[in-house]
């Protein structure tokens, strides 16, 4: 299990802060928007029934 | 003075004429002791006028992000530092996305782009990706490409996309306080471009902007005079980066008042349930809508968000008795 540099939610280092709000919205409505490797906002795509998304730099994210 | 929701009894349920703006404001600001009452005699409405189907729909974007408009609600705005970044989707992916939308029950697909308007690669992008759908996937495509120029309502005609959303978001007086980079009345153009070349008009709005009830009401009736075959009422979710992301949710109870509302005030048109509704309503209001007026929904996910499991809305609709409308166009 790899450990999450970033917060997926807002790619903003994830042990700084707090990412309540993050963790909610992704939980509730968000698909994930940041590479949690290397922080960059992540191509994504949203479908009627699933989701992708890719990093530029990392590749795609293996869910 | 009479009572509204007696009023709207004889007006709306019985003849079957819709309320004007005044009559919605009335609506608006009855207290939550009357809501029950309100949604239901917005239900009995539906049925009388529409029936028990409801629709059902998926939507996808074909183009995210990188929109030169500052609308203040929207994520994909190239103008706003939002974590949305541009994607575009293949065609291939298109064609997916509409096998997997009716394979839910939906009858309507429609292609959303976020664009001021379509240029001439994104006209191509929708031309294949309607063909291409059209050969593969029984159900009726519908677009949303922004404003659109006479030239691009005819191809759109010909290429036959049997409905064209394109919202008023806003009432026509608090327009410039959510949209700067075009106006309302470019908005409405559209609309008659649409109407002319015999599509069908889908014009929703959203609900929670800093707009008071009485521009509610406005929205409202401003909607009516459109005269739109649908009606997606969407409820602000605020999105970071936006400048609304600061905005509260609607209030639950607000939002359903103003499903009913609309609903006496367009007794004909399809009133779908569109983004917002998980924050605002959640499990249990997405039943009190569908029970107090809606009769359509986007199943599954947004352009940018993502939705309730659409088996979790067909199973709603299934134990309501209220059935997935077929679809009806002779092939």
């Amino acid at each position: 299990m790899t450990v999450a540099v970033h917060c997926d939610g807002c790619g903003r280092l994830a042990a700084d802060g707090d990412h309540t709000t993050c963790r909610a919205r992704r939980a509730a409505t968000d698909p994930p928007r940041y590479c949690t490797d290397c922080g960059r906002k992540l191509v994504v795509q949203v479908l009627p029934l699933d989701w992708t998304a890719r990093c530029v730099r990392c590749g795609p994210l293996v869910r | 003075m009479t009572d509204i929701l007696d009023i709207a009894r004889s007006q709306v349920l019985e003849r079957g004429e819709g309320l004007a703006e005044a009559q919605v404001l009335a609506v608006l600001r009855l207290g939550d002791e009357r809501l029950e009452e309100a949604l239901a005699l917005a239900h009995a409405v539906r049925l009388r006028w529409c029936g028990a189907a409801v629709e059902v729909e998926g939507i996808v974007s074909l183009k995210t992000g990188g929109c030169p408009e500052d609308c203040h609600f929207c994520s994909q705005s190239g103008r706003f530092e939002t974590p949305v970044r541009a994607a575009r989707l293949d065609v291939g992916s298109l064609v997916e996305a509409a096998r997997q939308t009716a394979a839910t029950g939906a009858t309507e697909f429609c292609i959303v782009a976020a664009v001021r308007g379509p240029d001439e690669r994104l006209m191509r992008e929708v031309g294949e990706g309607i063909a291409a759908i059209r050969a593969a996937v029984d159900i009726d495509i519908a677009c949303s490409l922004g404003i659109l120029t006479a030239a691009q309502a005819d191809e759109l005609q010909d290429m036959g996309v049997h409905r064209y959303n394109h919202n008023l978001e806003a009432a026509r007086s608090h327009f410039a306080q959510v949209v700067t980079t075009h106006t309302w009345e470019e908005r409405r153009a559209t609309l008659e471009l649409v109407r002319e070349r015999g599509m069908q008009v889908c014009c929703g709005c959203i609900i929670g902007m800093g707009e008071t009830l009485e521009q509610r009401a406005e929205l409202a009736a401003q909607l009516a005079e459109v005269d739109p075959d649908e009606v997606p009422m969407n409820f602000l979710d605020p999105r970071p980066g936006t400048p609304f992301a600061g905005l509260p949710a609607v209030p639950a109870a607000d939002a359903l008042r103003a499903i009913a509302a609309f609903r006496l005030a367009l007794p004909r048109t399809i009133l779908r349930f569109a983004g917002g509704r998980e924050l605002t309503l959640g499990d249990l209001g997405a039943r009190q809508g569908v029970l107090g007026g809606i009769n359509a929904i986007i199943v599954g996910n947004y352009l940018t968000t993502l939705g309730r499991d659409p088996q979790d809305d067909l199973d709603l609709l299934a134990e309501l008795s209220m059935p997935v409308k077929e679809l009806s166009r002779t092939l």
